[in-house]
């Protein structure tokens, strides 16, 4: 028997072993994802969450955290055609409307140049602010405030 | 002799009196085949019937509040567009004939024409409903009505302070039941669009 004919044969017989020695579903065990259902099942049926009712500015948890939206934002057109956030969110609106105004970090564009307005890479406030839903943690954690927001 | 007269008289009368009968029916009819075929053009049925609606506003109509909603009370398209009133409705009904002249040459027969003139068709209907304080949304929204305690933290201001200041629905409650043509609101370069005056006129008693 040549070597390499040799060494193809020893990886089989070693391949065949460890199929063997592994009981059929282990595979499948190792990887279980927390939505409670196998990649290749179905869709899980949304929770049927709804949306949390207005409510005061909530803090933040960690000092980058982009504010959370602290209001419900149903029907809320962001479009070519018009940004509903911006309608009261804007510089020019915030002070009729109470609302918190656009960050000053909103206003650069991608090299760094400073705006007199907000730069249309931000036009899509959904993208890091996001509204709540009263769905509860899918796993139990110990997450914590940072240290210098408690 | 004089039997005759009489006669006659009397033949003239039951005429006079079975031609009004006659009139005072025609009437019941007309009145009622006018108003009827008045209600058919004042169904949601009737206006989809166009592509030119079902294909643009009513699809992004069907995912706003007004069509689906909790409770299923909706608002259809002549609870918003066509006063209640006899005499605004008439006014109203006989303004439409231009919109069937549209129909007729196409001035908005594909999306990309009525995307166009969307920018003044809005503000046609801005128009009317500031003209008429909103009269259409107020036709079940009374604000004499509100229970601000019930309202979420931002509506309780803002009707307070809007309505205690004689602003109107249509001032701030734009784009509700459809989407909005676009709107200058600085962001980026200079798009043009609807200028913030007519998106947010101030309130009368500000000015």
């Amino acid at each position: 028997m040549k070597k390499p004919t040799r060494k193809l044969v020893l990886a089989f017989v070693a391949a065949l072993g460890l199929a063997a020695a592994l009981p059929p579903s282990a595979s499948a065990q190792a990887v279980k994802s927390i939505r409670g259902a196998d990649v290749s099942a179905p869709e899980v049926a949304p929770g049927g969450f709804k949306p949390i009712p207005d409510q005061a500015p909530i803090q933040r948890d960690y000092v980058q955290q982009p504010p959370l939206i602290p209001h419900k934002v149903e029907g809320y057109e962001v479009s070519k055609n018009f940004n509903k956030c911006m309608d009261c969110h804007a510089w020019s609106r915030y002070k009729e409307t109470g609302a918190t105004k656009v960050s000053l970090t909103h206003f650069k564009d991608r090299d760094g140049g400073e705006l007199s307005n907000v730069s249309p890479r931000r036009y899509f406030c959904m993208q890091c602010h996001v509204p709540q839903t009263d769905a509860k943690p899918l796993v139990g954690n110990q997450f914590q405030r940072a240290e210098g927001l408690r | 002799m004089s039997d005759n007269n009489k006669t006659l008289m009397q033949k003239i009368r039951g005429a006079g009196w079975s031609a009004i009968a006659i009139l005072f029916a025609a009437g019941i009819v007309f009145w009622g085949g006018f108003n009827w075929a008045l209600e058919m053009t004042n169904r949601e049925k009737f206006c989809i019937s166009c592509h030119e609606m079902e294909e643009n506003v009513f699809k992004e109509y069907r995912n706003t509040i007004h069509y689906q909603n909790r409770t299923g009370v909706r608002a259809t398209c002549p609870d918003c567009h066509v006063p209640k009133e006899w005499v605004p409705k008439m006014i109203r009904k006989i303004q439409a004939s231009k919109e069937v002249y549209g129909k007729i040459v196409g001035s908005i027969s594909t999306p990309e024409k009525f995307q166009a003139e969307r920018i003044r068709l809005a503000q046609n209907e801005w128009r009317r409903m500031k003209a008429n304080n909103s009269q259409e949304c107020r036709n079940c929204h009374n604000y004499e009505y509100f229970d601000y305690s019930v309202q979420g933290r931002r509506s309780n201001q803002m009707h307070q302070t809007g309505l205690a200041a004689g602003q109107t629905c249509i001032d701030c409650h734009k784009g509700i039941a459809h989407q909005l043509p676009p709107i200058a609101q600085d962001i980026g370069a200079d798009h043009g669009g609807v200028v913030p005056e007519v998106m947010h006129p101030q309130p009368p008693k500000a000015q």
